[in-house]
């Protein structure tokens, strides 16, 4: 039995108590301008902590990011971040385009200023939600550079082996576009194979797919600006 | 209705009342992340934030909140808290907002949270209400940890990370999927009904109510 029962019981038991007050209808006004009230003390409530957190939040991801390039690039001196647009890759985007809302490569130098290759972030479905990578590719040999996962929610492990095994994120490096998965121990030593994780099939061909779906829609852009861009 | 004691309101939660292992509320959650110790803690405190938040903020608006719109109303305010222990998540400890991912926002939701709205901080003062969310949350906090704790001494055979069985052990992949919370919650579950029954003297005659003792006559 619930509380309000047990007290109204005894409010109108005691005889002499007056009777609970009817609950009268409430005018639709007060519950609109209720909800309203607290919504608009929520929203600015929600903008402060937005701007508190939000550097912190943003510094974060362009650390990851900063690490990643890092990574995949084998360390480059610097690097240009590059946009896709209007089917080639440009320096700068458009004025009247937001950065952020453009697809973005990253093309890493060495001191030399010689171009170690692009570093790629796509995505696709894994085995349980979108796996998202980055990947270094230099166009002149065709060689992948490295690989690393942004994000993926696979398979406690098993699937997560595709980021967690050095082993699999290792045959990477220096393997040529495009890839072609292969079971252990069935590869014929060709630099294009990969071998896949046993019991991680899905995960590890969502990995080689992204990269070769990538470069395939990338590659000939890449090449664009390979030769416009060759002086640099 | 019997009338409690702070000390009683706030205890109650901990644990004759808990949230998790005796109400069986906010289960989603608290089988969902509690796949390592650290992420036990992170969604416990997350909760206890806002549920303390909420019942503080329910409990002293209850008389301004229209009886018809009160429900769309607490969950506003627990949508507020919960955005804010989001965001502050986010910005302060990234790896593991990363690794709750979307229960945080699922928070909203947790019935345990709404629950003590409705039943506790909407009827009481501020200082019980209060009380009442600080005992509610340690209890959400205490099976959380029990949960994790198993779960990554099992799954991965460390304790926040620290190995415990050292390199040689091969880790029940099991207990960190989904498989392996409703595993751990129902032997903890078994346990622990298990003690209580052998603790309590066993009643002569069950009173059952009375619908239920006819119903079981005919």
């Amino acid at each position: 039995m619930t509380g309000t029962g047990n007290v109204s019981e005894s409010a109108s038991g005691a005889g002499g108590a007056p009777p609970p007050p009817e609950r009268h209808e409430v005018p639709a006004w007060r519950l609109l301008s209720t909800l309203g009230t607290a919504g608009m003390l929520a929203g600015l409530l929600l903008v402060f902590v937005f701007r508190a957190t939000q550097p912190a939040i943003l510094a974060y991801k362009a650390e990851v990011l900063r690490q990643a390039v890092q990574q995949v690039l084998k360390a480059p001196d610097r690097y240009d971040t590059l946009y896709v647009y209007d089917g080639s890759l440009v320096r700068q985007p458009p004025p009247d385009l937001v950065a952020a809302q453009l697809e973005q490569l990253y093309l890493g130098y060495t001191s030399e200023n010689e171009r170690i290759g692009f570093a790629i972030a796509a995505g696709k479905a894994g085995f349980q939600d979108i796996v998202r990578i980055i990947f270094g590719y230099d166009a002149s040999t065709r060689q992948v550079l490295g690989m690393m996962v942004l994000e993926s929610k696979e398979t406690p492990g098993l699937g997560d082996k595709i980021e967690k095994d050095q082993t699999f994120v290792s045959q990477f490096d220096g393997a040529i576009a495009p890839l072609l998965g292969v079971k252990i121990g069935k590869g014929t030593g060709d630099p294009s194979e990969i071998d896949m994780i046993t019991g991680a099939t899905i995960s590890s061909r969502t990995v080689i797919n992204i990269i070769n779906e990538a470069l395939e829609r990338l590659g000939p852009l890449i090449e664009a600006y390979g030769e416009e861009g060759g002086g640099r | 209705m019997r009338v409690t004691t702070p000390g009683e309101d706030l205890f109650r939660g901990v644990w004759r009342e808990n949230p998790v292992l005796i109400q069986m509320l906010g289960l989603c959650p608290a089988l969902a992340v509690s796949n390592t110790v650290a992420n036990s803690i992170a969604m416990g405190l997350a909760t206890f934030f806002v549920l303390c938040g909420s019942s503080l903020l329910v409990s002293m608006f209850k008389r301004f909140i229209p009886h018809e719109v009160r429900i769309s109303t607490y969950i506003l305010i627990i949508a507020t808290f919960v955005t804010v222990a989001d965001m502050t998540l986010e910005a302060v400890v990234p790896v593991v907002h990363k690794d709750l991912g979307a229960f945080i926002s699922l928070i909203v939701v947790n019935c345990m949270i709404l629950g003590r709205q409705e039943a506790f901080a909407s009827k009481k003062p501020v200082g019980r209400a209060l009380l009442d969310a600080v005992g509610t949350g340690v209890g959400f906090i205490i099976a959380m940890l029990m949960l994790g704790s198993v779960r990554e001494i099992f799954g991965q055979g460390t304790f926040l990370g620290i190995s415990i069985f050292g390199p040689n052990y091969e880790p029940w992949v099991i207990m960190i999927l989904p498989p392996g919370g409703f595993l751990t919650i129902g032997f903890l579950l078994l346990a622990l009904n298990w003690i209580r029954q052998r603790r309590e003297p066993k009643p002569a005659i069950r009173e059952w109510p009375e619908g239920v003792a006819q119903r079981r006559v005919a």
